[in-house]
């Protein structure tokens, strides 16, 4: 066998309080995509941020073909020909993505940006990475910033590439574009890391599996020589039941009507083109969709957050008219949005203070004053009966994991006993049992009668919880049919707009 | 280039960072920046031929040595106090209100109009309306700025600062113009207030009833903060905008309404210091009191209990620095200590979230 491209061994880093590895080998050939499989705290994103020099190691020794390096900061790492796309990417908003992969370039001060672009291009089109080196960043969708960040490694020409959750913000075909350019770099030599706690991930894409679990190696294994059962047993140190019962549902009135919406995404374009839906009481509705087809902005139309251009959308009968957030909370609308410490929860506020974010101008508080000793006490069995895992009441809820974050998230929208709850991507980036969690929550929901709109990119999620299942495809509904006779096959193509059914909503 | 070996020498300092923001720390690093400051102060007055514990002595003596210095630490802490309590409001909203001295101004402005306009009122009208005045003034100064912030977003650091300039002049027109004292020897200020129109003071003091006020805004400023509803979408805003929206917090009427409360409070500073200390309206009534209040509500956090501690500080290094000029220390001196101060404790901030690691680790 080779010399390893990579070898860590006996990687030791303790926080205070925590170890978060302990001892762990890991070896990588170059040209293998090698999955670090494990659950939220077993230490994945620990060890890989010790590779990229962004953490020293308070034990253990690392190899670059053979000989031992010392990473002082990231900078030795890339130079080493590391390179880490983050889960939280590091790209500046207001700036294009040329300028993006300009940023921490060498070559003194002579910049060609013009140049750059045609570079991107050229890598992009070969590696089928799309993307435009002219879009600024804050336009791009989740998955096409990813583009940006593998374009950003594959220029300073990254011999290991990691990727932490990558297909976290994927759809199945982006995700499988995705695996076909991560083959393509191994086939060059590269070494290709990625974590995730996605067992169809890693039998769809790696090579490669090392298993960790609880801040430990627990195996590392071929992928042709195991199954999705084991590694489960391995990733979580016990069998999981799969099985999530669901109810036949009791469909009822009519909760959420969307009339011909139109409305503009954030670089003035059309994005919703016309778009007509119903969700009725004890429904959930599922919208598959390759990122960037306009889910966000349906979403956040429907919440009052993002202006119609034309149509309408009622909620109870009630139509919402422009853009108030405040009048589509109190028409009781629940909204879980993508991005859970950005805009779902206040990061420097306790749990307290983020229960009472929709709740604090209901006058059972007082009109003037708030009663935050009651507040206390009403968010204290919020806590309890959500089983969310906090620091203290009042301690900031940034400290808080984000499966814990989400069931914050969903006690607050449960409790206020919405009549229709939009869920986006609920489940993104949470490992099994907090998914398990929130599927569970969605169910019981669509049992006590609420109507769902669940906006969701693994259409594994989508085929467990919906009822019927929508398809976006550039800002329309390309297909709309009951889960029962959906086939993964045609949503795949309407979701690649290859392929559209008459829809009457 | 494959094969890189980097050399392994491992830095004896190394900054690490801190799962939360330490407390202790938190109320340590303010203070050894103050002792740095001072410490460097030291070193600049040697430099320029003061003995510098002389020079510290004589400041504490001008502070604490006296009834007069005591009492003229507390009068000058109380325009800073109102000003510091009003920048801090904005603030947290991250509204970089710059307009304080402005704001401070146009509310002295604001009372001395009473005060002159209608001589012969009795206190117990004249008071209250010179108070009204003066935050009302100082209130639409500061919502001048706060309206094409909130409709289109202006910058109000530009807007705030700008006017800082008009308001100064404008009150310079009128104490070298038309509310000059005809008997004031060409001083550039107004006739004396009447009787009525000067604060109440305390125990044969200089100190007036402003302390009150200000005492009174620190306690009512905490309980809207952390007990109303407002002040919960206040620190909701401030915290973050985005969440604020999409809870259905509205944005736009908030910026109005915290840089009117703002700018009332400076503009209640103003007050307070025309009818309270200088008895009429005259030039450079403000010697700096609104930039002051800035490093205060900083230096604070933006707390307000802390800001009340914070202007005693300062107080007490203009006051001392008065005291020391005429053994001929430079006024400038205590300018120069204020900045240092402000200087070594936003530089110790990052000791509250970093952590310093001494000692080498492994590697050979």
């Amino acid at each position: 066998m080779a010399v390893p491209l990579v070898e860590m061994r006996g990687i030791t880093k303790v926080f205070p309080g925590v170890v978060a590895n302990d001892g762990v080998n890991l070896s990588i050939q170059a040209g293998e995509i090698h999955a670090l499989l494990g659950e939220n705290g077993a230490g994945k994103s620990t060890l890989m941020s010790v590779l990229t020099g962004l953490y020293r190691p308070d034990g253990g020794e690392i190899y670059i073909d053979g000989q031992k390096v010392n990473f002082r900061s990231p900078r030795d790492a890339i130079a080493a020909g590391i390179g880490m796309v983050h889960q939280h990417f590091r790209l500046v908003g207001p700036f294009t993505v040329t300028e993006n992969v300009a940023l921490g370039l060498k070559g003194g001060l002579r910049l060609n940006l013009n140049k750059l672009a045609g570079e991107i291009a050229a890598l992009s089109k070969e590696y089928g990475l799309q993307v435009e080196p002219q879009a600024r960043i804050w336009q791009l969708s989740v998955g096409e910033q990813q583009r940006v960040e593998i374009i950003k490694l594959l220029y300073r020409h990254a011999r290991v590439l990691i990727l932490d959750e990558p297909t976290a913000v994927l759809t199945p075909q982006e995700a499988r574009d995705l695996y076909r350019t991560l083959k393509k770099m191994a086939a060059r030599g590269c070494a290709v890391i990625f974590i995730t706690h996605k067992l169809q991930e890693v039998m769809d894409a790696a090579d490669t599996i090392t298993i960790l679990r609880g801040g430990k190696t627990v195996a590392t294994v071929k992928k042709n020589e195991t199954s999705e059962k084991d590694l489960a047993r391995m990733m979580v140190g016990r069998e999981i039941l799969w099985q999530v019962s669901k109810p036949a549902a009791r469909k009822g009135d009519k909760v959420l009507e969307i009339k011909n919406l139109k409305a503009l995404n954030d670089r003035g374009l059309p994005a919703l083109k016309g778009i007509n839906l119903t969700v009725h009481t004890g429904e959930i509705l599922g919208i598959a969709g390759v990122a960037g087809n306009g889910q966000r902005e349906l979403a956040e139309a429907i919440a009052g957050l993002r202006p119609c251009q034309d149509g309408m959308i009622t909620v109870a009968g009630q139509e919402l008219g422009q853009c108030d957030p405040c009048r589509v909370i109190n028409a009781g609308v629940g909204y879980i949005p993508e991005d859970r410490l950005g805009m779902g929860l206040v990061p420097n506020l306790g749990a307290v203070d983020n229960l009472l974010l929709k709740e604090y101008r209901h006058p059972r508080w007082g009109r003037v004053f708030l009663n935050r000793l009651a507040a206390r006490d009403w968010a204290k069995e919020l806590i309890e009966r959500f089983q969310v895992k906090t620091a203290g009441l009042n301690a900031p809820v940034k400290l808080m994991s984000g499966g814990n974050l989400q069931r914050l998230l969903l006690a607050r929208e449960i409790s206020n006993r919405p009549r229709l709850l939009v869920a986006v991507y609920p489940a993104r980036g949470l490992d099994v049992g907090a998914t398990e969690t929130v599927h569970r929550l969605l169910l019981e929901q669509r049992a006590a009668g609420t109507a769902i709109l669940l906006i969701s990119e693994d259409l594994e999620e989508l085929f467990r919880l919906a009822d019927r299942i929508a398809v976006m495809y550039e800002g329309e509904i390309t297909g709309l049919m009951g889960v029962e006779e959906a086939r993964i096959e045609d949503i795949g193509l309407m979701m690649a707009g290859a392929k559209r059914m008459e829809v009457s909503a | 280039m494959a094969g890189t070996s980097l050399p392994g020498r491992v830095p004896v300092i190394t900054w690490e960072k801190r799962l939360e923001p330490s407390r202790l720390t938190a109320v340590i690093i303010p203070v050894a920046a103050v002792i740095l400051a001072l410490g460097v102060g030291a070193i600049f007055l040697a430099a320029t031929g003061f003995n510098p514990l002389k020079v510290y002595q004589n400041m504490l003596e001008g502070v604490i040595g006296s009834k007069y210095g005591l009492s003229e630490t507390v009068v000058k802490a109380i325009p800073l106090m109102l000003a510091g309590l009003g920048v801090s409001v904005a603030f947290r909203m991250l509204l970089w209100n710059i307009g304080a001295e402005g704001q401070f101004y146009m509310g002295a402005f604001g009372a001395s109009w009473v005060a002159l306009t209608f001589p012969h009122l009795p206190a117990y009208i004249m008071l209250p309306a010179m108070f009204l005045a003066g935050i009302a003034m100082g209130g639409v100064w500061a919502v001048l700025p706060a309206l094409p912030r909130a409709r289109w977003g202006v910058n109000e650091v530009i807007t705030t600062l700008m006017l800082n300039y008009v308001a100064i002049l404008w009150v310079d027109y009128l104490v070298y113009g038309p509310w000059k004292d005809p008997k004031g020897f060409n001083f550039p200020l107004t006739a004396p207030f009447s009787k009525a129109a000067t604060l109440p003071t305390f125990a044969g003091t200089r100190i007036h009833l402003g302390l009150v006020f200000a005492l009174l805004a620190a306690v009512l400023l905490a309980i809207i903060l952390w007990r109303t509803r407002w002040g919960y979408e206040i620190r909701v805003i401030g915290e973050s905008p985005r969440a604020a929206r999409y809870a259905g917090i509205k944005i736009e009427r908030n910026i109005i309404l915290v840089m009117l409360l703002s700018g009332a409070l400076a503009g209640l500073a103003g007050m307070s210091e025309v009818a309270g200390i200088t008895h009429r309206l005259q030039h450079g009534i403000s010697p700096g009191y609104g930039y002051t209040a800035i490093i205060i509500a900083w230096l604070a956090k933006l707390h307000p209990a802390t800001i009340i501690l914070v202007s005693f500080l300062f107080s007490g290094l203009i006051v001392g620095g008065y005291s020391v000029q005429t053994s001929g220390v430079p006024a400038a001196t205590v300018s120069m200590l204020q900045g240092a101060i402000l200087f070594f404790v936003l530089g110790g901030e990052i000791l509250t979230r970093y952590r310093l690691h001494f000692g080498r680790k492994e590697g050979k």
